[in-house]
């Protein structure tokens, strides 16, 4: 094989099945590659490939946000409080594709718990975008994403709380689906918000995501949440989107949007109305009030996860001669900045006297824009809007402001509210940095959603690999 | 909105120490976010059901069955500190 990083994940694998491709040298191919990595991608890489065979995947290894846990290697969730933290269990999802035949590859830096849509919230230092090293790669998986678009990763796992995996993939011009809650299992997931949290694939194109997604779901015994998939995932196949209806939210003006950004969302919903969609639009009368939700809901339920972070059972400790002492003094140093805002925040609004206020009216909040989104589905098959408001901004652009930065977060926070898949994919550059286009669609439709995204990928023709270009230069 | 008293509140309650640079930081912070969050208070919302699962899910019941869990040792390898097979902490009262 001349170049092996070239291939896509599906090509790889295909390769490795036909004999032209040997898996080991596949393996080593990126682990030098992720070994080598200058972008802060990784927080730990293998040291060598692994000896089990088989597998659906061929060998085809896998990035592994650091927030899943992986026995015996370091799970530190981007944290500092998570310092050296080796698990003694693995999480089913990334358990379930070593057996498939994507073996653990290397673990990605993260925004800290997952808070973040920059990476600059780790605790070991921002991962760059590939794209331009002065930007933020996104996040809060932004070690995911920018490992895949820079080629060290032929595909990853990410997380998605409330834009997590798309946002990322959109700054860093790859694909980024976040599927359905409950159809991956979330056991063994470092947890942020437990009614949001969802795992899923950041991949260089759509089949890539349908073939790794393939191998994610199903119900898991160890977390009740989880439920069977209710069809067999299939890879994509679409080329045309005849009779397919899009649906653009009233509200999506382009006040708010970059223009850049908005001007190649415009010119992908003509590639979609070439392809035979049509396009409309619907009413989401309560998405403005999503991201207002979203950070009542995300800080109560992370103030309650991560109240086990108290340096008694894992992780750090700060000693002090009484034990409250010593849960103080250990989250005082083992906590960032915005992890401690987050972590006061929720634990205001759960607080007496607050918590009908806040988390009570947030949960009817979501209601809302659940019912919102089936009402809208009823009338177009998808909701499509720009993945984020902007391209990647320069580091330190928005760590001075934390409102600035959770407005990032405002077309993709109510799918995680409504608990339903969205996936972005690249639809082209705006001042030379990729745009991310997103389309969402009912609970379990995963098979249509990937099917119309795989149309209109193979219509615009993104070409990702000057990322690679640049890093390997 | 939210004072320095209510941020220490705060801070007790969720097991946080704040340095006094953190304390007039974070007060000012918290005030901006809780006046964007507070949008949801807009809203008419009355016979309104709260969101309790995304996707309807019956009862998630198995047989209580006793399962293997992990081992001891292995559990305690992780520990700051541990004795006699138990996590060692210091005494609650100092």
């Amino acid at each position: 094989m001349t170049d092996i990083i070239a291939l896509t994940a599906a090509q790889a694998a295909a390769a490795v099945q036909s004999g032209e491709l040997d898996r080991r040298e596949l393996f080593e191919a990126y682990r030098d590659r992720a070994a080598a990595d200058d972008l802060n991608a990784y927080l730990w890489v293998a040291d060598e490939a692994p000896r089990e065979n088989g597998g659906a995947l061929h060998g085809v290894p896998l990035a592994v946000k650091d927030l899943f846990c992986t026995e015996g290697v370091p799970s530190q969730a981007g944290s500092r409080i998570l310092e050296g933290y080796r698990p003694p269990y693995t999480a089913t999802v990334v358990r379930r594709l070593a057996r498939a035949g994507a073996p653990l590859l290397g673990k990605t830096n993260q925004d800290e718990f997952a808070m973040g849509s920059s990476n600059e919230n780790s605790a070991y230092g921002p991962a760059l975008n590939p794209w331009d090293r002065t930007r933020v790669p996104g996040g809060s998986s932004g070690g995911s994403a920018a490992a895949v678009a820079a080629g060290s990763a032929p595909w990853a796992l990410g997380t998605d709380t409330g834009g997590s995996i798309r946002q990322p993939a959109a700054l860093c011009g790859i694909v980024g689906l976040k599927p359905t809650y409950g159809a991956v299992s979330r056991f063994g997931m470092i947890a942020f918000a437990s009614s949001l949290d969802q795992a899923g694939p950041l991949t260089r194109d759509v089949t890539d995501a349908a073939l790794i997604f393939r191998h994610m779901v199903g119900h898991d015994d160890r977390d009740a949440t989880s439920v069977a998939f209710p069809e067999e995932v299939v890879l994509p196949t679409a080329q045309r989107l005849d009779g397919i209806r899009l649906g653009v939210p009233d509200d999506l003006t382009g006040e708010g949007v970059e223009p850049g950004v908005m001007a190649r969302f415009e010119a992908t919903l003509a590639v979609a109305r070439d392809l035979g969609a049509s396009v409309e639009r619907v009413s989401l009368p309560h998405a403005d009030y999503g991201l207002s939700a979203y950070y009542v809901l995300a800080p109560a339920e992370a103030s309650s996860n991560l109240a086990r972070y108290d340096g008694v059972r894992y992780g750090l400790r700060r000693e002090a001669d009484d034990l409250l002492t010593m849960y103080t003094k250990t989250r005082h140093d083992g906590f960032g900045a915005e992890v401690k805002r987050r972590v006061l925040i929720g634990t205001y609004a759960l607080s007496s006297g607050y918590y009908d206020a806040y988390y009570g009216r947030a949960q009817r909040v979501r209601t809302l824009i659940a019912e919102d989104f089936k009402t809208a589905f009823q009338r177009v098959d998808f909701v499509v809007t720009p993945t984020s408001p902007g391209v990647a901004f320069e580091l330190g652009a928005k760590t001075g402001d934390p409102l600035a930065m959770y407005l990032n977060d405002y077309f993709t926070v109510p799918m995680p509210l409504a608990g339903i898949p969205a996936i972005s994919i690249p639809c082209g550059l705006s001042e030379g940095l990729p745009v991310g286009f997103q389309l969402t669609s009912p609970a379990f439709s995963e098979n249509r959603l990937l099917d119309a995204a795989h149309a209109l990928e193979q219509a615009i023709g993104f070409d990702n690999s000057p990322a690679r270009a640049a890093v390997s230069a | 909105m939210i004072d320095r008293e209510q941020v220490l509140h705060v801070a007790r309650l969720a097991r946080l120490e704040l340095s006094e640079e953190e304390v007039t930081k974070i007060s000012g912070e918290l005030s901006n976010i809780l006046e964007h969050i507070e949008k949801i208070g807009e809203l008419e919302l009355d016979g309104v059901a709260p969101t309790t699962h995304v996707v309807e899910v019956p009862n998630a019941l198995r047989p209580d069955v006793p399962r293997p869990c992990l081992p001891r040792e292995v559990v305690l390898e992780q520990a700051p500190d541990s004795a006699d097979g138990g996590f060692r902490v210091p005494s609650p009262t100092a």
